[in-house]
């Protein structure tokens, strides 16, 4: 349950950037996850109230953007949507392509007061 | 408390041990849970901050510095990863006895409880440190980087991390390894390869082990590869037994011909 890290890791972002600014509490918290990025989004909310407690986050919204995963094949250069990280090109079947997209695993942005 | 695979928020930190050395368990803290309600009053100042911050950049910077020190001193740092009892000891414990004469070697163990991996490794003469993780299902840089300090690793040695027993969590976590080795053994079904992805997308060697068991169990051994082989194609496989050792003298011949540059 590597989202318990990852959540972890959150409250210290937001820990961190809230001091940074003298701020008191985190009222909306904006991540950005992406489907290849080895995250279930619902594993993280099973932990999150939890973790946020007694935190900056604890009564902070959260508002989660799913960035689709895309990849580009190697062999030859078409570019495809993937929902697994093995999906292969579609058009000529080769295993070997660069994720474009989909591996992001990010703090956007924090509404603070 | 979570569901998947037993961690917890209630966390004591790692603990970080040599064989000998003992700890005190810290006590545990259970937490309520209590329904909140979502208030937003807008008589203060809302601020946004765009932070656009990576959530592993804590992770990762740790990882680099951890590679630049094993790059400065030419150590080959391994990162062993696999399901509970594919064989990651077992199969360090043949390495380290075959060619302990030959390479200097260092192990990290990692583990949620229990100092019995680092013991094992300890029995051959080889310096070890074993991370109890407690709740937590996989090492992290900053640990690594606490274990490496206590090691002292010599140059040009050989440092094995057996990291916990888990084919998920540890996936998403670099530690500044040079290679990333993932075992499966061959009780565990030719088709974990596009069940955990992650993992094998991430490795770059893929030890199959316990093939003496083959006659006893049903699996298609070169399935499994091309299963693997669609996750990443450009695994590098070793098939080994560690109990026999059948298959290890390849493994043995890639570890010495890769640590020199790695
Ligand atoms: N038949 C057979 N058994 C093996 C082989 N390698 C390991 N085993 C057995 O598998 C069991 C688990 O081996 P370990 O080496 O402890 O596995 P591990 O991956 O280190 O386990 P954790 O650290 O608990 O995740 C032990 O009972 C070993 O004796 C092998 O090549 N063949
Ligand atoms: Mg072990
Ligand atoms: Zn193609």
């Amino acid at each position: 349950m590597h989202e318990l890290s990852i959540a972890l890791g959150i409250v210290k972002i937001a820990e961190d950037e809230t001091a940074k600014v003298n701020a008191a509490k985190v009222t909306k918290i904006e991540l950005e996850i992406g489907v290849l990025s080895g995250i279930e989004i619902e594993s993280l909310n099973f932990v999150w109230e939890s973790v946020v407690q007694d935190t900056v986050l604890e009564r902070a919204e959260k508002e989660i953007t799913v960035i689709e995963g895309r990849g580009k094949c190697i062999d030859c250069n078409t570019e495809f949507d993937m929902e697994n990280i093995y999906d292969c090109c579609p058009k000529c079947n080769s295993n070997f392509k660069g994720i474009l997209k989909g591996k992001e695993l990010k703090v956007k942005a924090l509404e603070v007061i | 408390m979570c569901g998947t695979c037993g961690c917890g928020t209630d966390g004591n930190g790692p603990t970080i041990l040599k064989p000998g050395e003992h700890t005190h368990q810290a006590e545990h803290h259970h937490h309520h849970h209590d329904n909140h309600s979502h208030d937003h009053s807008h008589e203060h100042k809302h601020k946004v901050l765009e932070i656009e911050q990576d959530i592993l950049q804590n992770n990762a910077v740790l990882a680099a510095r951890n590679r630049g020190y094993f790059e400065a001193k030419n150590i080959f740092a391994l990162n062993l990863v696999s399901s509970p009892g594919s064989g990651k000891t077992s199969i360090l414990e043949r390495t380290l006895t075959d060619l302990k004469d030959e390479i200097p070697f260092y192990v990290i163990e990692g583990d949620q409880q229990t100092l019995n991996d680092a013991n094992r490794i300890d029995a051959l003469d080889i310096p070890v440190i074993q991370i109890n993780t407690g709740k937590g299902c996989h090492l992290e840089s900053d640990m690594v980087y606490d274990a490496v300090k206590k090691l002292e690793i010599k140059n040009d040695a050989i440092l094995m991390i057996e990291n916990v027993g888990n084919l998920v969590c540890p996936s998403m976590f670099d530690l500044g390894e040079s290679k990333r080795v993932v075992i499966i053994s061959t009780t565990e079904g030719e088709d974990k390869p596009i069940k955990y992805p992650d993992m094998f997308h991430t490795s770059d060697i893929c030890i199959i082990n316990k093939i003496d068991l083959l006659p006893y169990v049903n699996i298609d051994v070169d399935k499994l590869k091309n299963y693997a082989l669609q996750v990443n194609p450009k695994l590098l496989f070793f098939e080994v037994s560690a109990t026999t050792g059948q298959g290890m003298e390849k493994w043995y011949k890639w570890l010495k011909e890769n640590r020199i540059n790695s």
